[in-house]
């Protein structure tokens, strides 16, 4: 376990990848891509029972209590009012104080809605929650969020689902220097190298859902984005060496044999 | 009386609680929530909170989502 320990809200975590449980082929895949993932936090969505249905929450059983902690978000909320309410009533129904806040504008980007997030992250701290915000990837209001009492800002690496990765990594650069609580990129993870860009980047985490789910082989997937994330997380605490632009030799220059050919000429050196 | 269930009207005995309505649906205790009019209505509080004609009442649980 490479993994410093790592908390949020009252949890001590095990692993810096959180999974969603969204549009897997079905529930025995997602269960092995959650093994896969070595994930220990996943988050699963409010939504009505289907009357007639008798077996609630049926996705519950394919996440083991014992192993894994349950993390409700308020995805497809459009206003405050409804992420609240949702916020609600996940916390009564599985009786967590968490959620992963999520105010969406509309529905083709899913950008989040900064005005009604704000207001949501307020009323959600007042009321005892540990709020997990997810923001879109500004440092301005990455400092709003924060301010209002977040525990964590989850800026979108790109749009959710879109799998188009990290597209601005001097923003979240910008967010890891601002705020104090820990940044968990959310959203628009494609592939392996994005998460371990994240990671390199100096987030705290990744939320990934699509990127897995949605892979031709998930689990396999799923084990990739886990040591994506390792790799990314040692990466960015061993001090990488910095970019320039020539050449650098990595074997000596003394001790070579008797040349055929001098090296060409090149100006400036 | 004709109350509003996950958007849908519902016929319910009069005098009917949000007790009986979890019953009546054929749902457990566990994995669902309840808020009637917008207000959640905790668990503890379900023998004693009695619907009314016209309630809109939403009972959720949870699905797969990211």
């Amino acid at each position: 376990m490479p993994y410093a320990p790592f908390k949020l809200g009252k949890h001590e975590l095990r692993s810096r990848l959180f999974l969603g449980t969204g549009k897997y082929p079905d529930l025995e895949v997602m269960r092995k891509a959650l093994d896969a993932s070595g994930c220990h936090v996943v988050t699963v969505a409010v939504r009505r029972v289907e009357i007639g249905q008798k077996h609630a929450g049926q996705i519950l059983d394919a996440i083991d209590p014992e192993r894994y902690l349950i993390l409700p978000n308020t995805a497809g909320c459009f206003s405050a009012e409804d992420a609240v309410r949702s916020a609600r009533l996940a916390r009564e129904a599985l009786a967590v104080d968490w959620v992963k806040l999520e105010v969406l504008a509309d529905k083709k980007t899913l950008l989040p809605d900064p005005l009604g997030t704000l207001e949501a992250c307020r009323t959600l701290v007042k009321e005892g929650f540990t709020v997990l915000c997810y923001a879109s990837d500004d440092p301005v209001m990455a400092r709003r969020i924060e301010d209002a009492g977040a525990a964590s800002v989850m800026p979108a690496g790109s749009p959710i689902g879109s799998g188009q990765g990290v597209l601005n990594p001097n923003n979240i650069r910008i967010i890891l220097e601002t705020v104090k609580v820990p940044v968990i990129v959310d959203a628009g993870v494609g592939t392996a190298s994005d998460v371990c860009i994240a990671m390199e980047l100096g987030a705290e985490g990744v939320l990934l859902n699509t990127g897995v789910a949605l892979a031709r082989d998930p689990v396999a997937m799923a084990r990739a984005m886990s040591l994506a994330c390792e790799a990314g997380y040692l990466a960015a605490r061993s001090g990488r060496i910095a970019r320039k632009l020539y050449a650098t030799a990595s074997s000596p220059w003394t001790g070579l044999i008797e040349p055929a050919k001098r090296p060409d000429e090149v100006a400036g050196e | 009386m004709t109350a509003h269930v996950n958007g849908k009207p519902m016929e319910l005995p009069a005098e009917s609680t949000v007790a009986g309505l979890i019953e009546r649906l054929g749902l457990g205790r566990t994995r669902v929530a309840v808020e009637v009019n917008k207000e959640l209505v905790v668990q503890k509080q379900w023998e004693s909170a009695r619907l009314k004609e016209g309630d809109r009442v939403e009972v959720v649980t949870f699905v797969g989502g990211g």
